[in-house]
């Protein structure tokens, strides 16, 4: 490890060795690993779900319940209205929350950053127009927004994505937007300039870096964000109508009767299910703030 | 510009107390009220959970750093706010078109996707809805009939969508102002409390359950209440048919089916404002002002109220009106839920159709209505702090 190491290796040495000191300053955080633990198995059981359960339970013509059943040995969380078992629409709906929540904050993520780099990066009037545009969308009432973006294109799981994703950006962007600004402010972007580095090297080379490990952290919080606003759609009845999520299934409860009935095991399991993954995602981001933001260091308490 | 903010950020309680109320010299007041502004912006990114809860909806920064100030005077400054107020109501009204006219294609063929109807019906449909003008003519129309109070005729009901998003509005006033009022009450007194005795198990308990809630969709927690309730109160709109007229016994029924709404958009809402306030306080905490105040002997009561929470309370204030899309957006779910007949209710009853000219009238409305509040809260935090204002 001397004079013979080529630069390149020495930077992705000095990445590993800075990825595995956050690591462990992750690690100190209980919340962050607990949260942490439960989305990964979480995840892995949604992708295992046709491994480990029958899907044809989830068709209305095959249910084997009969209607409202309360839980008991056969149905752990009772039927519903239809007669199938909660707990497996629950479970499968795990799959569609975690799909939408993650593609949407995805989408979202990639639209807040590039438009927060270069509305930081350019400068001059697009930089002020871009940054209008994201005030201006910052203050909108984003589920209606979203709610009519869904409702005037194609009903399907695809749309629902987009609708989340065209409409969360502006906070994601206005954080990328401030960290560029700090990390264009350093003297060794000042260095890349004078050496000639043009628009996409210091972008790509200086500034994504920086940038990443905060949008990281976003991210985590993003897709919180977008499970419930996929729930909420699918709730007010614009989502994909022919896939079991847990806002369709509330829905269901609210329009069928269920909850007039007082069949409390339709509405317990997939709002508690919400809350839970929203909550998980939440303290991982939070966790991963204070370890990525220098800014945060012994806040957070 | 770049160099100002890339700058490390200023402590905020460098200027706390230590200048006079009314700065009389420009020089030190506009570096304070930036690195007020800044201040803010720098905590609402430390307060973790503003950032976390609000990725769909989130509080701009109170006072751009950034922004350019060609001066301070209070002109000037009125009539720039006003100015981006009314582009961003162009903006509101430029995407209503774009959202409800182009992006769906042929309205005609929207109307009628579930019935047969033969090449000439649907042409003189178009022609009577008047799309099949040129784009450019159809979106001149468009906004001329809005400035006129015109938002076209509901495909569904075939009323003109002005009079049924006028007679939704004051439930949706009353609902959203009551909630709001309650929750920044609740908001601020917990915050205060919680913060004041930070790591107390109070402010454990009080900062794990707002976090919890923060957690929770709006119309679940409608639907568990109304389960929970059960048939306490009324769960479907706003009035009964068999109430005897009369302003007192109208008003208690109106007020009695307000209870679980009001309490469902309160008790999501009023988390933020007490995590806001709570950090706004833990950061006077340590400000030079309260070491003051508390050598003069000043009881601890008296310093938390008479100095830390007034200066406290500027970003939380603020806040309320800022967050006021939140709220509306908040409001579309549980007046689905309930049945409550405002504007959230007729946009959840157009979505069947889906009926474009109310959806659109909806969304003008209330995007409007977002836009007016964010320029009054913008207006307000220069009458709320006396640095700001030159003399």
């Amino acid at each position: 490890m001397t004079t013979a190491e080529k630069p390149s290796s020495i930077v992705w040495r000095r990445r590993r060795e800075a990825v595995a000191k956050r690591w462990h300053e992750f690690t100190t955080n209980k919340a962050g690993v607990f949260g942490l633990a439960f989305l990964g198995l979480l995840t892995l059981l949604a992708v295992l779900a046709p491994v480990i359960s029958d899907e044809s339970g989830l068709d209305v013509t095959k249910a084997e319940g009969t209607s409202l059943d309360p839980p008991s040995g056969e149905f752990w969380l009772g039927t519903d209205i239809d007669g199938r078992s909660v707990l497996l629409m629950t479970f499968w709906g795990a799959r569609i929350s975690l799909l939408t929540g993650f593609s949407a904050a995805f989408l979202s993520v990639l639209i807040g950053t590039l438009i927060g780099i270069a509305a930081a990066h350019f400068g001059g009037w697009l930089s002020g127009l871009l940054l209008r545009f994201t005030d201006f969308f910052l203050v909108l009432p984003s589920l209606v927004l979203a709610v009519a973006l869904a409702s005037v294109l194609d009903q399907g799981t695809m749309t629902v994505i987009i609708a989340i994703g065209v409409t969360a950006w502006p906070s994601t962007a206005r954080l990328v937007r401030a960290q560029t600004l700090t990390i264009e402010g350093r003297p060794y972007i000042e260095r890349a300039k004078a050496l000639g580095g043009g628009h996409l090297h210091i972008v790509g080379k200086h500034v994504l870096p920086g940038v990443m490990p905060l949008v990281l952290a976003n991210t985590t919080l993003v897709v919180g964000n977008a499970v419930i606003a996929d729930a909420t759609l699918a709730f007010l009845g614009v989502g994909n109508p022919n896939t079991v999520s847990w806002g369709a299934m509330l829905q269901t409860a609210l329009n069928n009767g269920a909850i007039s009935k007082g069949a409390w095991w339709n509405l317990l399991p997939p709002g508690i299910a919400i809350v839970v993954v929203v909550l998980a995602f939440t303290l991982v981001g939070r966790a991963l703030e204070t370890v990525l933001n220098p800014r945060l260091k012994g806040q957070h308490s | 510009m770049k160099r100002e903010s890339a700058r490390p950020k200023a402590p905020l309680s460098r200027w706390q107390g230590a200048l006079p109320a009314h700065g009389d010299r420009d020089d030190l007041v506009v570096p304070c009220r930036r690195d007020r502004g800044r201040g803010f912006t720098d905590k609402r990114q430390r307060t973790a959970l503003t950032e976390a809860l609000s990725s769909l909806d989130q509080t701009p920064a109170l006072v751009d750093p950034d922004e350019r100030r060609g001066g301070t005077g209070t002109a000037r400054f009125v009539l720039s706010k006003i100015g981006g107020a009314l582009a961003s109501l162009a903006l509101v009204v430029v995407l209503g078109f774009f959202l409800f006219r182009t992006l769906p294609g042929d309205p005609v063929r929207f109307m009628v996707r579930d019935r047969p109807t033969d090449p000439k019906m649907m042409a003189e449909l178009r022609e009577q809805m008047g799309v099949d003008k040129p784009l450019l003519r159809q979106f001149w129309d468009y906004v001329v009939g809005l400035l006129q109070g015109d938002m076209g005729v509901s495909y569904l009901q075939r009323r003109p969508v002005f009079d049924m998003v006028g007679e939704r509005l004051w439930p949706t006033i009353l609902l959203v102002g009551s909630a709001t009022v309650l929750a920044v009450l609740l908001g601020l007194w917990l915050g205060v409390r919680a913060g004041w005795r930070r790591g107390s198990r109070f402010d454990k308990v009080q900062t794990g359950l707002a976090l919890t809630l923060w957690s929770v969709p709006q119309f679940w927690l409608g639907l568990m209440l109304l389960v929970a309730s059960n048939g306490l109160f009324p769960s479907r709109g706003m009035h009964s048919p068999d109430v005897e007229p009369g302003f007192f016994s109208e008003g208690l029924d109106v007020l009695h089916h307000l209870v679980l709404p009001c309490v469902t958009l309160l008790v999501v809402f009023y988390a933020q404002y007490m995590l806001v306030m709570r950090s706004s306080l833990i950061g006077e905490m340590n400000s030079d002002y309260l070491t003051t105040a508390r050598a003069k002997g000043l009881r601890d009561d008296l310093v938390r109220k008479r100095h830390a929470v007034p200066n406290a309370l500027l970003p939380t204030v603020t806040l309320v009106f800022m967050q006021f899309g939140m709220v509306v957006s908040g409001a579309v779910s549980v007046e689905a839920v309930f049945s409550w007949p405002g504007l959230g209710q007729l946009l959840y009853e157009a979505l069947r159709g889906p009926d474009l000219p109310v959806l659109q009238g909806v969304f003008v409305t209330l995007a409007g209505a977002v836009v007016l509040m964010n320029l009054l809260a913008e207006l307000l935090y220069r009458v709320l702090d006396p640095r700001v204002r030159t003399a």
